[in-house]
């Protein structure tokens, strides 16, 4: 038996896809962006700029950090879209879809120009 | 034709504990957005060279900044707690014919966690 898929099928990759990447790697980003730089407790300055520019130009890096990025934006557009449509919103739910899966589109568009730049 | 829905009060989620902290998951996504447009302004800065990205470096030691890591990290915590914790019971895997424990999908996302972090930060503060 075929199923026809729906576009929901699509969101909620994204979704899926954005819980888990941002599960699995932003809490170390954020110890690291707000305990271990903050507080000194690294060694021999990793965070100079030659450095982290240099692994921030390479394509791996980049596409790393464009996939961690947009597809966290596509989780959370999913996931206000839905909260707000169960606090009342439900009747404008078209409305809600094209203001937060557009507004993840352009996040995820402006992801893209930044990374290309560095 | 549409089916009847019991009208219910936009304020439901106050009416119990569990649907509070419901409510907590759902906006622990705000958090994890936010912090990933931080991480876009320090790589728009490391783009504008070595004064601007100094300058966001700086900007980690303040006060302001150091609070506001510790709450976005409690909630992308939770997040990752949740997650981790959901996942496995609606991902239904079959090795032949016996399907995979929730359990142990969830400990092998527990295992990947500790694993990507501790990358990270290698990757990050010593590679």
């Amino acid at each position: 038996m075929k199923t026809k898929k729906s576009p929901k099928a699509i969101w909620w990759s994204l979704f899926a896809g954005g819980g888990m990447a941002a599960a699995l790697a932003l809490p170390a980003l954020i110890i690291i962006t707000g305990i271990i730089i903050p507080f000194g407790l690294e060694a021999n300055e990793p965070m100079n700029f030659d450095r982290i520019h240099a692994a921030a130009s390479h394509w791996l890096i980049k596409a790393i950090f464009f996939l961690l990025i947009a597809l966290s934006f596509f989780h959370c557009a999913n996931r206000f879209r839905y909260t707000l449509a169960d606090v009342g919103l439900r009747s404008v739910g078209g409305l809600l879809s094209f203001l937060f899966y557009g507004g993840a589109i352009v996040g995820s568009v402006i992801a893209a120009v930044v990374l290309w730049g560095v | 034709m549409s089916a009847y829905r019991r009208p219910v009060s936009n304020m439901w989620w106050l009416k119990r504990r569990s649907y509070i902290w419901f409510m907590i998951r759902e906006l622990t996504s705000i958090f994890t957005a936010g912090y990933c447009i931080f991480l876009l302004v320090v790589f728009y800065k490391l783009s504008q060279g070595p004064e601007a990205y100094a300058g966001i470096i700086a900007a980690l030691k303040s006060p302001v900044s150091v609070v506001l890591h510790i709450i976005t990290f409690a909630f992308v915590f939770y997040h990752a707690i949740t997650w981790f914790e959901l996942t496995p019971k609606i991902l239904v895997i079959y090795r032949g014919e016996e399907r995979i424990p929730a359990g142990l999908i969830a400990a092998t996302f527990y295992g990947g966690w500790v694993v990507v972090s501790l990358f990270i930060v290698w990757l990050v503060l010593l590679a």
